[in-house]
């Protein structure tokens, strides 16, 4: 393998961090004690932390509705994310925001977004700035199955191969835009396919395995540092949880089997990194059972952090609207 | 282009920027390259979107919207990404964007292509709206529009690109947020808005021969809105008519109106006019276009009938 021990474990350290993060969310969201639309991304970690591990530090994101796995692959600081979803003062946009739209510029995280595809243009015009003034920045952004469907992917991947920007657009296909399956409502059975159109590479990805999504993610930096232009990688994967928490109570009927989330399941993006791991011999299981508690750990703390934490003044409510 | 020169982080984009289809950025190409004066797809959502990417990470776009209602092919993008993203980030995006774009009927465009579109960006918290009158106010408001640190909207209209008057040389700024008396009298207060300024004038001129003195006073900015400088001539002529090519119902008239009766109806002798376009899409054929827009005799009749 031509991927370090160190990283590996880095990997390994933010998808048990993500797991465990979405679970508290999905938790506390049920017991009511966190506001709003939560939107999860259990099962999709390999997805978010194969890209954001070939990143650097210095490279910008842009990220969705179901965005708390890309914020913690790029460094999110989980304490920070989770005062943001319940609100308070110490929260990423000081509770202005909310799970949707937590952003961290000084990480190269440029927002979240609730508007599904309002993301991929804004992702496209941080590629023209890194491309104007010259930086060597890359932008990976971030969005689902559904938002391939939106005009702004058609008129951002035009945009991006006539102006040879350096840009990755990552589709994450997980099966699903809300409760309609992807293949009733989009013309291709693969979206990697639509790249064509546009001239530039396109691939489709195994989602869930963390290595691969590496490997085709600094193939595509590469390519987009040296002048080349953007990508489109489509990784597959499946969300294992609701679209969003609580959906039982609203919707009148199934839209997916048992049997199918059950056979995802079987293909967990964390089993699937333990298992190469331990088969190569890189690392033992109590390396990585220690990595695991700690990242249980930081979501405790994290989830104290927020509870302790006040909320925003009313007279908050007037600032940060103008610089 | 003074503003491209002095700083590197400009850049200009739009369809037919290149060629300056609209006059606008005439001489640019050759003095700053296809980089920097970039000529873009048909794709107003993905172009308006990408100057706001741009922005975030550290540039300062002009972004061209040929024609105003092209504007709603971006909506999202600017009502809720540029307006929004500096406050729901608590306040870590930056997003010195200026969007400009030609507003307004100028003969026989037919609604798609005349139409007075400010008044649908109004009420969006986190945008600057501007609207000069002239030359000399584009300029300065222009610079000034670049240089802000928010997303600031310049509205010119499609009739003045043909008109001229004296533009000062050089440096010269006109403050976002600040309105011109463009005429002083004591008898009426006729606030009037981009193109509906000459308009205003003339008709002040004509009026004077029968003794009428108005005062016309051009905001220049409609977000925020100078509420001072109109308090101070309606201080002075206790009139007020306001006229406003936008359509009636929910114009820009009607938000002036109603904060001049909140915060100064004891100034008030008479009630306050609007005149603006009819509300009716504007129409292509030219006697029904000139029927549906503000006109001098409208003017004059408002006028006329706030002083009685
Ligand atoms: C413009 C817009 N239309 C509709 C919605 C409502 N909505 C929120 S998430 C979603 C599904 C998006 O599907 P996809 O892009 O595949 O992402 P996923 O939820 O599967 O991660 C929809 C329709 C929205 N937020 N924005």
């Amino acid at each position: 393998m031509d991927i370090g021990k160190e990283l590996v474990l880095e990997m390994y350290r933010k998808m048990h961090r993500i797991r465990n993060f979405e679970q508290k969310i999905k938790d506390l969201t049920t017991a009511g004690e966190i506001p709003g639309f939560a939107h999860v991304s259990i099962g999709e970690e390999a997805t978010a932390v194969g890209v954001c591990s070939a990143l650097r530090p210095t490279d910008r994101i842009t990220s969705t509705h179901r965005g708390h796995g890309h914020l913690i692959a790029k460094g999110g600081d989980v304490a920070r994310m989770m005062a943001e979803i319940y609100g308070k003062r110490t929260g990423y946009c000081k509770g202005k925001g909310g799970s949707m739209h937590i952003a961290d510029f000084s990480l190269g995280i440029l927002g979240a977004n609730g508007i599904v595809g309002g993301g991929i243009p804004i992702a496209t015009g941080s590629a023209l700035a890194a491309k104007l003034a010259k930086t060597g920045e890359v932008t990976a952004c971030f969005f689902g199955d559904g938002a391939a469907n939106e005009g702004t992917f058609h008129e951002s991947l035009n945009l991006a191969s006539i102006w040879k920007l350096p840009v990755i657009y990552i589709c994450e296909n997980n099966g699903f835009g809300e409760f309609t399956p992807t293949a009733a409502v989009t013309s291709v059975k693969d979206i990697a396919v639509r790249a064509k159109g546009y001239d530039i590479p396109g691939y489709v990805v195994d989602g869930n395995d963390v290595f691969e999504v590496y490997r085709h993610t600094s193939e595509a930096a590469a390519r987009a540092r040296a002048g080349e232009g953007p990508t489109l990688l489509e990784c597959k994967t499946y969300r294992w949880e609701g679209h969003v928490v609580g959906e039982g109570a609203f919707i009148s009927g199934k839209y997916r089997t048992e049997e199918e989330v059950a056979r995802w399941k079987a293909r967990c993006p964390i089993i699937a990194l333990e298992k190469a791991v331990l088969e190569s011999g890189m690392l033992k299981r109590d390396e990585l059972d220690r990595v695991a508690q700690q990242a249980r750990e930081e979501v405790e703390a994290a989830v104290q952090f927020a509870r302790q934490s006040p909320l925003p003044e009313p007279s908050e409510a007037n600032e940060d609207l103008w610089i | 282009m003074e503003e491209m020169e002095r700083d590197p982080s400009t850049f200009i984009m739009g369809e037919d920027v290149a060629l300056s289809a609209f006059g606008s950025t005439r001489g640019l190409i050759e003095r700053f390259g296809a980089e920097r004066v970039r000529d873009t797809p048909i794709s107003e959502a993905g172009f308006v979107g990408a100057a706001v990417g741009a922005a975030m990470a550290g540039m300062r776009p002009i972004c061209e919207i040929e024609i105003a209602p092209f504007i709603y092919c971006a909506f999202d993008q600017i009502v809720n990404q540029a307006a929004k993203l500096r406050y729901m980030s608590g306040g870590q995006a930056r997003l010195p964007i200026t969007f400009r774009t030609l507003y307004g009927a100028a003969g026989g465009a037919a609604a798609q292509h005349s139409e007075t579109v400010y008044p649908h960006l109004l009420p969006v918290p986190g945008l600057k709206i501007v609207a000069p009158s002239g030359p000399a106010d584009m300029k300065g408001l222009l610079k000034s529009a670049i240089r802000d640190d928010n997303p600031v909207v310049v509205f010119e209209h499609a009739a003045l690109g043909r008109s001229r008057e004296e533009v000062p040389d050089g440096d010269v700024l006109v403050p976002i947020g600040k309105a011109s008396v463009k005429r002083a009298g004591k008898d009426v207060t006729v606030v009037a808005i981009g193109a509906m300024v000459p308009r205003a004038i003339a008709v002040a001129n004509r009026l004077a021969a029968d003794g009428i003195e108005a005062e016309v006073v051009d905001p220049r900015t409609l977000a925020p809105l100078d509420e001072q400088t109109l308090l101070t001539s309606l201080g002075k002529t206790n009139r007020m008519v306001i006229v406003d090519e936008a359509h009636l119902h929910g114009s820009a008239a009607s938000e002036i109106a109603a904060t001049m009766v909140e915060k100064g109806f004891d100034l008030l002798d008479a009630p306050i006019r609007r005149v603006a376009a009819l509300d009716v899409p504007i129409p292509f054929s030219r006697p029904l276009e000139a029927a549906v827009l503000p006109d001098e005799r409208r003017i004059e009749e408002a006028i006329r009938a706030v002083i009685g």
